[in-house]
């Protein structure tokens, strides 16, 4: 038992290796290498068109690389190419095993069904089907994420940006992912609500060991959420480390520049 | 009987043929969405241009075709596509559906058993289960291909949320030999277990939205449902007041404004060959029905 536990955290769950991304003479991402293990968070942060949104694309399977190639090592311990992956595999694994939480809830939620389907949906797509059971599980998550049970059967539309936020986490977590990709999970959110947030994510990534690729450009975010920290500019990685050892102590002058234009409040 | 101006059938023998294809593909991957090049008809879309291509395809010269709307004989759309075949193919036509070969519906499975000799082609508005869930046609696509079927149980999710139960009165979706979730068509889901291990062929044609799906004879067709919200055919709580059948569909009909209403089959065919039979209802006083004739040709 202990070695299995061993087992689950020695391996790397999530293997880049020299990914590149190409679009006719634009590299969007080059040369990017780097493995998360279980329970760890990595922040991506950049300016815009650095290359972040594309790499966390890459590395969800939804965007075909240009060279390299991303490993996962799948439930049963095998780890496996993703571009070798059928698209009925790589669409299971998605909603199954791991998450992606969108910066606009809008679309990473069905905004017309109620927010009990909406958590329950992953759930019936894994074959769940029993409705007590499906309503349970949603109000327990929606609980965690700290949304009122009695809003239920309302539509995400009528909920605040924060809720939405929340609601979507919620739908991610639902079938135990064990990893979940963010892609400027507080953008828009207004600072009390980002704090918030936060503060839950933190919570929700400790208890349950998720590990979790942050694409952010807040340097606070990252500082708040992640263990390690990769910097980049124009499609490659500059500069990676240890989340506070990279934000105290940048090496590269571009981190230096990025870490000293925030503004003090 | 035969106007010499139409080919048989109306259609020419290629998109007769192109059709036929269609649904050879169709029943051989049961409610599988097969598209087809949907032709214009000489009838606005709705009002079975679907269903009357794929009864042109399959029409012989010794078929007898029964026509109904809603259940009923007699209705405008029924009796139009009845003589449209009348005059392009020269078929024999009947509104017993014992006697029918091939019979056109739209929205009712007839309440008579239906036996191995018949083929049954429904008109389809819109063919796809997903479609108000999703509206990408390329996703709703590969949904199928790969039977991602979550999202119709979303829908039930939904209506249970809502009303306590599920409340898909129609079209209620269904799962064609443990593989393809089907729309049946807007059929009340009283109709939905007919459908299971059905002996007559079942051919499903969408003019508007260029597909069409099939049912063969005896395949299992399950209508779709929670463990705990178990699939309901639903019915009015009432004897039809002209035969007093207790196990047919009614439809509820509003007699006056100060909220009297009455209950009849909705199968015309059905409800007149048991009042022949001599069953009679609360309200089967008319004398015309004293022939005692049902049946043929009316």
């Amino acid at each position: 038992m202990a070695d299995q536990d061993l087992l689950e955290t020695d391996q790397p769950l999530l293997v880049a290796e020299t990914l590149s991304k190409s679009y006719g003479r634009i590299a969007a991402c080059r040369d990017v290498s780097f493995s998360l293990y279980p329970g760890e968070v990595l922040a991506i942060v950049g300016e815009s068109g650095s290359g972040k949104s594309t790499l966390l694309q890459l590395l969800s399977g939804q965007l075909a690389a240009s060279g390299g190639q991303v490993s996962y090592r799948m439930r049963d311990g095998v780890t496996r190419d993703l571009a070798a992956l059928g698209e009925a595999e790589r669409r299971l694994l998605f909603r199954t095993d791991w998450g992606f939480v969108h910066q606009d809830p809008a679309q990473g939620l069905r905004m017309a069904v109620s927010a009990g389907a909406n958590v329950g949906e992953r759930l019936m797509a894994v074959g769940w089907n029993h409705y007590g059971r499906i309503r349970e599980s949603a109000s327990d998550w929606l609980t965690r994420v700290e949304i009122d049970v009695a809003r239920i059967d309302d539509a995400p539309r009528t909920y605040s940006g924060g809720m939405r936020q929340r609601l979507q986490i919620a739908r991610n977590l639902v079938t135990g992912p064990r990893l979940v990709f963010m892609d400027e999970p507080t953008g828009g959110l207004d600072v009390s609500v980002q704090a918030r947030l936060l503060d839950l994510l933190r919570n929700l990534v400790a208890e349950l060991h998720l590990a979790v690729v942050i694409v952010t450009h807040d340097l606070a975010v990252a500082r708040l959420l992640s263990h390690r920290v990769m910097v980049m500019k124009g499609g490659r990685v500059i500069e990676t480390g240890l989340t506070d050892q990279v934000l105290d102590d940048p090496r590269e002058p571009y981190t230096q520049l990025l870490v000293s234009s925030i503004l003090p409040p | 009987m035969n106007a010499p101006a139409y080919n048989f059938a109306y259609l020419d023998e290629q998109t007769k043929r192109m059709i036929r294809r269609a649904i050879l593909k169709a029943i051989a991957i049961p409610g599988y969405q097969v598209p087809f090049a949907s032709r214009e008809m000489p009838m606005p879309y709705g009002w079975g241009t679907g269903g009357v291509q794929v009864t042109a395809a399959i029409l012989g010269p010794q078929d007898v075709l029964k026509v109904i709307d809603q259940g009923s004989d007699d209705t405008t759309n029924a009796i139009s596509i009845r003589k449209f075949f009348a005059k392009t193919a020269g078929v024999a036509t009947t509104t017993a559906t014992e006697d029918a070969t091939v019979i056109q519906t739209r929205h009712r499975i007839p309440e008579a058993a239906l036996h191995a000799n018949q083929v049954l082609v429904y008109q389809v508005p819109i063919p796809e289960p997903l479609r108000f869930l999703e509206p990408r046609e390329t996703e709703t696509r590969r949904m199928h291909a790969l039977a991602e079927y979550g999202l119709m149980h979303v829908k039930l999710y939904e209506d249970i949320a809502r009303f306590g139960h599920i409340a898909t009165a129609y079209a209620y979706p269904v799962k064609v030999n443990a593989r393809y979730v089907m729309d049946p068509s807007p059929t009340p889901k009283f109709d939905n277990p007919k459908m299971d291990n059905c002996p007559a062929l079942q051919l499903f044609g969408a003019g508007r939205e260029k597909r069409i799906y099939a049912i063969p004879p005896y395949t299992k067709v399950v209508s779709l449902d929670f463990e705990d919200h178990p699939f309901e055919p639903y019915r009015f709580n009432a004897p039809c007041a002209l035969c007093a059948a207790e196990n047919s569909y009614l439809d509820e009909i509003v007699t006056d404004d100060k909220g009297s209403r009455m209950f009849v089959c909705s199968d015309t065919d059905y409800c007149e060959g048991r009042q022949a039979a001599g069953h009679h209802g609360a309200l089967s006083a008319a004398p015309y029905k004293d022939k005692a004739q049902g049946g043929a040709n009316g």
